[in-house]
């Protein structure tokens, strides 16, 4: 039984198919990197996986949930901008991804100082702790993300969704946020989604890259027919996953 | 050097701005000294240390009759009244604001409506509102926020609807309800716009104040203002408007200091 189940899903804007048969089947805690040319979806389809819109046809399931019809605690996101509340400090942020799900959207009292204390755990976790009564203005771009990558965890997502998290990032800061997902991920063992423009980078990162495309093209109509998963490629081990066993020859290596 | 790469020093930039203030008191001065040197006696203007005796007779000296000093009554009432029609206008302004912003529901039913009443000129319903409200302090305090509430809703619900959809979403999924959403998220965003309108609305709040008392009342700044014209007070006129400039200021300067301290990640902007 897989985890997330998308069956035959077609989504049409306006009388314009953006997506068309779209089923893909994946398992709890696999990486999953989404590529493909600007306009062929992947957004598209990172929103039908969060229930910010719902597909005009087919289904989207997690856990084997019945489809949500909005988002919720359920799925976590981070957006390549905005993903951080501009008027809370980064302590804050943190302690908002346990505290708006409650009546009022805050803790009070005693909560509140546990909630804190967890939050300066996970801040200390994410290297940000020196920043903590910060606002998030004052941050550079990958300690912001860090922070939204932060946040949505400490709500616990059964599924992570990563829409370009790192499109506006420098090379460096992109690597050193590679190396940071992935303890992330080696720790949690989360389900995770993630468009992305860098085919180095989905393939570094996932489990498995899906390739959105348009199978079938009209050149006196090119938005008449929408976009499919064309490739699913297994990405492990840098895209090389069954040659991994290396030939033993007994022979002394020089150090 | 270009024109718009030439910038003043900390000295300069002073200088340059007292000068246009120095540059009025002093035309007005001259334009005093000569009427005053063809007509003593002149009224239309007053020298300026005629205004400044007035001034200071206006605010320490008891009225003949009361023994009551009429300028800080005048104040208060005017001050009360501005108050109350403002709060009133930024409290409802934001309920309905974020209501507008947030639930399309409720945009489909009021956005339509508020654009519509926006356009009713405030000063045209002031006989209404006597007639309906009497001539107390009621048609009054109605005027002001008839005069600013569509502004400040129209404002609101706009800076409400810009909000990146992004952070509504991501507060979704985070497990906030529509109630929740509204109070932690947007409303704490638009606090800083709801300052920013509310400093943009005391201009028309001040003139229908204004218009207000001159129509009907027995008390206020603007009353005084229009009962001394009578006797062609320039001097009392005079030293009212300044009272009046100096009270708008102060609050436009109170209100963009209380934005700065309470809302300060609004400055930085991101």
């Amino acid at each position: 039984m897989s985890y997330v189940t998308v069956s035959d899903v077609f989504q049409t804007y306006d009388g314009r198919p953006i997506l068309e048969r779209v089923s893909v089947d994946v398992d709890e805690g696999e990486f999953i990197a989404i590529v493909g040319a600007s306009g062929c979806g992947k957004s598209t389809f990172l929103r039908l996986l969060l229930a910010q819109e719902r597909p005009t046809r087919g289904t989207v399931s997690i856990a084997g949930a019945p489809p949500a019809t909005e988002p919720g605690l359920d799925r976590g996101i981070v957006f390549q901008r905005y993903s951080v509340f501009p008027h809370m400090t980064v302590r804050d942020n943190i302690v908002a991804g346990e505290s708006l799900r409650s009546t009022w959207g805050r803790f009070f009292g005693e909560k509140s100082r546990a909630a804190r204390t967890r939050a300066d755990e996970t801040l200390a976790r994410i290297g940000l702790d020196h920043v903590a009564d910060n606002y998030p203005a004052t941050l550079s771009g990958g300690m912001q993300q860090r922070l939204a990558i932060g946040q949505a965890l400490a709500a616990k997502p059964r599924v992570l969704l990563l829409d370009e998290p790192f499109g506006a990032l420098d090379p460096g800061t992109r690597l050193s946020m590679h190396d940071f997902l992935q303890d992330l991920r080696a720790e949690t063992g989360m389900t995770v989604f993630m468009v992305t423009h860098d085919l180095e980078e989905a393939f570094k990162l996932g489990d498995r890259v899906l390739v959105f495309d348009k199978p079938r093209w009209d050149p006196h109509d090119p938005a008449r027919y929408g976009a499919t998963i064309t490739y699913d490629f297994d990405a492990r081990d840098g895209g090389i996953p069954f040659q991994n066993l290396k030939e033993n020859t007994h022979v002394l290596q020089a150090h | 050097m270009r024109l718009i790469n030439i910038k003043p020093g900390p000295a300069l930039a002073a200088f340059l701005t007292l000068l246009p203030f120095a540059l009025a008191f002093v035309a007005y001065a001259i334009g005093s000294e000569i009427r005053l040197a063809e007509n003593p006696s002149d009224k239309l203007l007053p020298a300026p240390g005629t205004v400044g005796d007035t001034m200071l007779r206006l605010t320490t000296e008891g009225d003949r009759r009361t023994g009551r000093i009429l300028f800080w009554h005048d104040t208060w009432a005017s001050l009360q009244r501005l108050g109350l029609g403002i709060g009133i206008s930024a409290t409802l302004g934001l309920i309905f604001g974020l209501l507008i912003g947030l639930l399309p529901l409720v945009r489909s039913a009021l956005a339509q409506f508020v654009a519509v009443l926006s356009m009713i000129p405030p000063l045209a319903l002031l006989p209404i509102l006597f007639i309906v409200f009497g001539l107390g302090e009621l048609s009054k305090v109605v005027l002001i926020v008839v005069g600013t509430l569509p502004f400040i809703i129209r404002d609101l619900s706009q800076r409400t609807l810009e909000i990146p959809q992004e952070l509504l979403v991501k507060a979704q999924t985070l497990g906030a309800s529509s109630w929740v959403i509204a109070t932690r998220v947007a409303l704490p965003q638009v606090m800083p716009r709801l300052i920013q309108a509310v400093r943009l609305s005391l201009g028309p709040a001040w003139l229908f104040l204004i218009a207000a008392e001159a129509i009907a009342s027995d008390l206020g700044l603007g009353y005084r203002i229009f009962l001394v014209r009578r006797y062609l007070a320039m001097d009392v006129i005079l030293t009212y408007v300044i009272w009046i400039t100096v009270l708008a200021f102060a609050m436009d300067w109170l209100l963009r200091w209380a934005s700065r301290r309470f809302y300060p990640w609004a400055e930085d902007g991101l």
